[in-house]
């Protein structure tokens, strides 16, 4: 027998709940939340960073769950496309979004996009409230669908942006 | 009636579940099951010598290791010949497990099953396999040399001869004002989803069961050929394609391995065991298709109208063919287009090279038979210093000519005819969409300010909805939910809201009440699958017409419980109806009650239709006679043949005079796949296979060495289009129903990507003036065609 692969205690917070498990060190970060969190919201698509698939976001940023290990992002704050709802559990904005403009077909992409659209829109300091189709399009440059051709992806961040700023300025009377 | 429903570009049902990371994919599934992996061959063509474990047994959590010899009986044995036809007469199947040889780098060897994926894979690691090396056989060009086979039995390393002829062509070219000969080329791509396959079997030890989940788009099937191969009776048996994360025909080719591997080893080990496809594995162990090479001879009048079509072409078939030679049947057929090609001659060799086996992806064909006639007319147009689209014009099969016999025989055995499409208005809109008549002043524009720019044009039709069948079932619940199944599977088209529309307006009910089960065999046990377009069209119309047979019961029933003729009655938003009297009603909820006689009361509502509740005709039976309890209903839809889209696409591209980058400035599309259920999903599934004909004409390619080494396998190597390459795509509509079926549709889900080729290398042409003839066309590659342009001058 090998000998057995030593194990490491990782704690963090996923979509505000906290959460641990105890995993080998090359336990990747997707695999934690999938197989060991049971969040299987999360979707590997080629486990080498490219088709943004798996992309959590990672103390507010948007990061590939398939890159890093989990014992990595020991401590942190992680959202998942589970956690994109509202706290009433309907559609957030991004997800709304996508359902408005048709912006989702086999879906298996669509969480890394929503997370993606999430952390692009939550941007802090810098906002992109209201962004243009080209500002859209930009924004989701760094995740593959094999679905939509992105039209209505492109179309949905500019949705989701017009949700969000409703949404504001609700908040704000 | 209550507001119309079908036709009504409604939100998806299954959306709220996928977007909330609730979807259900393949590997979502079987948490704490056993993990496969498999050890596949690194080289392209080998002789197995010597497979040693003794390393891997040392692995923490290893449970089972099997090789080809292990596997008993038929799980060993090749895999079945999915679509024989009587021309492919050196049909080769994989092994599960190869035995003695490898044909091609991926082909599985070993399975591994292990408590973890990590540790199978690490148990994989340290397993030897010794090799004596072959030469391998790659690409079309070394395969028609035939110096070294693939196969050592298969001469020539031919596969399949076919030959369709309608008049004679040679005689016709020959006699013909003009002629022209072209070579066209394809290479090859890939349906790549972005989910790989997978499978997960879990084995019911004391009910002597198997429930198989599969990341499939023809689950029936797979039950079946998982039935046969483990020697199990078929009610013994269950499979589920659960959610699917594309398909785009990769996994209409079944069974894999995989999926006599899996559920064999749960029954054999007793324990759940799961796999799923990695992606480096899905590029060297799934499958690709496009690869061909064409040689046209064409001959025409001086007004361009085609006299003769004479098309040799050799398709690459890679190493093995287990799902037969539909791809080249396709193209060959699906070549002729919109057009009318006098006499024509069609010749293919399919041929193994030491490559990933080629099966159906999105187009089947298609795509290489419309850059070969979209080619071969604007040859013709540039000959005679016509218009491109003059030329098609003068070739179209005319509204009236329709049904249209070719002479030929289609994919499905069927002969090739045409049931309607209006080619003409289809160019007419298409002209008038991309401004066809006005981009000569834009040229110029272009050309003033040192822009160069293109524009192409590319038209198709498709043959979609072949048979033999799909069928669908239909009921009515107690409390008024519509349950609606059917056996083909969904991979993102949206049937469960498609399906639910066409229910809801045949019922009457809000689409609201209806569910959707597709692909699951539990459900609805007689399906085909879901390829070549056809599941709008076949379980569309299949549910529609299970529907028919429910309005038809409720209404009866209703008619007694309302004591009124069922011809006055209707069903509007879930209740039924005395046309023009208020009051006189009854819920769909309660007919259901009504229409099951029932012994025991279970709620107040079952309580109406016990035996002492409502007074009954004494004399009849309850349930009269050939009738059946429940308000259900199934129904089967059968075509006699295909029917028949079309579409027209035109591109308005800009190369970089300098570095040979080519932008697409415009795209526009024409589509006409008759009536529409939901246009938001038929306009998704064409932006789809717009970016898939795009990244197939420009980016897209299968790089092998020599060696038959796969140089880019993994999405950083092969270039899939981005949102970044993906131009904006304008589509128009044209609606010409279908005659072949009730709800008059053509299928909508290939479209997309058959001109892609056919259209870009079009606008490239235009652009540049360089003739192209190979896709797909790189930026060095054109800049290498400039050169050679140049010095030739």
């Amino acid at each position: 027998m090998t000998a057995a692969e030593q194990r490491h205690e990782v704690r963090l917070t996923v979509n505000g709940v906290p959460r641990r498990a105890v995993v080998p060190a090359r336990r990747l970060l997707s695999d934690f939340l999938r197989h060991d969190l049971r969040l299987t919201g999360t979707h590997v698509g080629c486990e080498h960073g490219v088709c943004g698939a798996c992309t959590v976001l990672v103390d507010g940023r948007a990061m590939r769950s398939c890159l890093q290990f989990a014992v990595s992002v020991d401590g942190a704050e992680v959202t998942t496309v589970e956690g994109c709802l509202r706290p009433d559990g309907s559609l957030g904005p991004v997800q709304q979004a996508f359902q408005d403009c048709h912006g989702l077909q086999c879906g298996f992409c669509t969480p890394g996009f929503v997370t993606t659209i999430t952390a692009y829109l939550d941007d802090r300091p810098d906002d992109h409230p209201d962004p243009n189709a080209e500002e859209a399009r930009e924004a989701i440059a760094g995740n593959l669908c094999r679905c939509t051709g992105y039209q209505n992806i492109v179309a949905a961040v500019q949705r989701a942006a017009e949700i969000r700023r409703a949404d504001r300025a609700e908040a704000s009377q | 009636m209550s507001t119309r429903i079908f036709g009504e570009p409604i939100p998806r049902r299954e959306d709220p579940r996928l977007l909330s990371g609730q979807g259900r994919y393949l590997d979502d599934l079987g948490h704490g099951a056993l993990a496969a992996a498999f050890v596949r061959s690194p080289h392209a063509h080998a002789r197995i010598v010597d497979i040693d474990v003794s390393d891997a047994l040392e692995v923490e959590g290893l449970v089972a290791i099997y090789t080809h010899e292990d596997l008993p009986g038929q799980v060993g044995h090749p895999l079945p010949l999915l679509i024989p036809h009587p021309t492919l007469t050196q049909a080769r199947t994989p092994y599960p497990l190869a035995k003695d040889e490898v044909n091609h780098v991926g082909e599985a060897i070993v399975m591994v099953v292990a408590t973890d994926r990590y540790l199978a894979e690490d148990a994989c690691q340290r397993i030897r396999v010794d090799y004596d090396f072959l030469p391998p056989v790659v690409g079309i060009e070394q395969s028609r040399a035939a110096d070294l086979l693939v196969h050592d039995d298969v001469p020539d390393n031919v596969s399949a001869h076919m030959l369709q002829e309608v008049g004679d062509a040679p005689a016709a070219i020959d006699a013909a004002p003009h002629r022209l000969h072209l070579d066209l080329d394809i290479e090859r791509s890939a349906s790549m989803p972005m989910e790989g396959k997978g499978v997960y079997a879990r084995w019911d030890a004391d009910d002597r069961s198997l429930r198989v989940y599969t990341s499939t788009q023809a689950s029936t099937s797979v039950r079946a050929a998982i039935a046969a191969r483990l020697g199990l009776p078929l009610d013994r048996v269950e499979v589920v394609a659960p959610d699917v994360g594309g398909g785009f025909g990769v996994k209409i080719m079944h069974p894999w391995p995989e999926e006599v591997l899996v559920p064999w080893a749960s029954i054999t080990l007793g324990r759940e065991v799961t796999w799923a496809e990695d992606r480096r594995e899905h590029f060297v162990s799934s499958a690709h298709e496009r690869a061909q090479q064409h040689q046209v001879d064409v001959g025409f009048d001086d007004d361009g109208r085609l006299l003769g079509l004479d098309v040799t072409f050799w398709h690459d078939n890679g190493a093995y063919t287990p799902y037969g030679i539909i791809v080249p049947i396709v193209t060959s057929t699906q070549l002729l287009g919109p057009y009318k090609p006098g006499a024509y001659r069609v010749e293919f060799f399919s041929l193994y090279t030491n490559t990933v086996l080629v099966t159906p992806y999105r187009g089947a064909g298609r795509p290489q038979g419309c850059f070969v006639m979209e080619r071969t007319m604007d040859a013709i147009a540039a000959y005679l210093g016509l218009d491109r689209t003059t030329v098609r014009e003068r070739n179209f099969i005319q509204p009236e000519e329709m049904p249209y016999d070719h002479g030929l025989v289609f994919q499905d055995g069927r002969p090739l005819v045409y049931d309607s499409g209006d080619y003409p208005a289809t160019l007419e809109k298409l002209k008038k969409l991309v401004g066809w008549d006005e981009f000569e002043v834009f040229r110029e524009q272009a050309r003033a300010d040192g822009r160069r720019v293109g524009i192409g044009i590319g038209c198709y039709v498709e043959g979609t909805g072949p048979g033999p069948y799909e069928g669908g079932f239909v009921k009515v619940e107690t409390d008024g939910t519509v349950i609606v199944a059917t056996g083909l599977t969904s991979q993102g088209q949206g049937h469960q809201t498609a399906f639910a529309q066409v229910v809801a307006e045949e019922l009457g009910v809000p689409v609201d009440k209806v569910v959707v089960t597709t692909g699951d065999t539990r459900r609805f046990k007689y399906a085909v699958g879901t390829f070549a377009s056809r599941a709008a069209v076949m379980s569309g119309n299949a549910v529609a017409l299970a529907t028919r047979k429910v309005r038809e019961k409720a209404l009866r029933i209703a008619g007694d419980a309302l004591e009124a003729d069922p011809a006055d009655l209707e069903i509007v938003d879930g209740v039924v109806q005395v046309k023009g009297t208020p009051g006189a009603t009854i819920p769909l909820s309660t007919v259901a009650v009504l229409s099951n006689p029932l012994r025991y009361a279970f709620d107040e509502e079952t309580k109406r239709a016990t035996q002492f509740a409502a007074p009954a005709d004494v004399d009849k039976p309850p349930i009269e006679e050939g009738g059946e309890p429940g308000l259900e209903a199934t129904a089967y839809y059968s075509p006699p043949r295909s029917t028949f889209a079309n579409g027209m696409h035109a591109a308005i591209v800009e190369t970089d005079p300098e570095t040979a980058e080519i932008k697409i400035l415009r795209y526009c599309v024409v589509h006409d796949c008759g009536t529409l259920i939901n246009p938001r999903i038929v306009e998704g599934q064409i932006h789809g296979g717009v970016a898939q004909g795009v990244g197939g004409a420009l980016y897209e390619r299968m790089v092998y060495d020599e060696s038959g080494q796969l140089l880019n396998a993994s999405y950083m190597d092969f270039l899939m289009p981005y949102a970044t390459e993906v131009p904006n795509i304008e589509i128009d509509h044209l609606e010409t129903p279908s005659p072949l079926n009730p709800l008059g549709l053509k299928g909508a889900g290939e479209a997309g990507v058959i001109p892609g080729s056919a259209v870009l290398s079009s606008a490239i042409e235009d652009a540049e003036g360089i003739r192209i003839t190979r896709m797909p066309i790189s930026p060095s590659e054109l800049y290498h065609l400039r050169q050679k342009e140049s010095t030739t001058r």
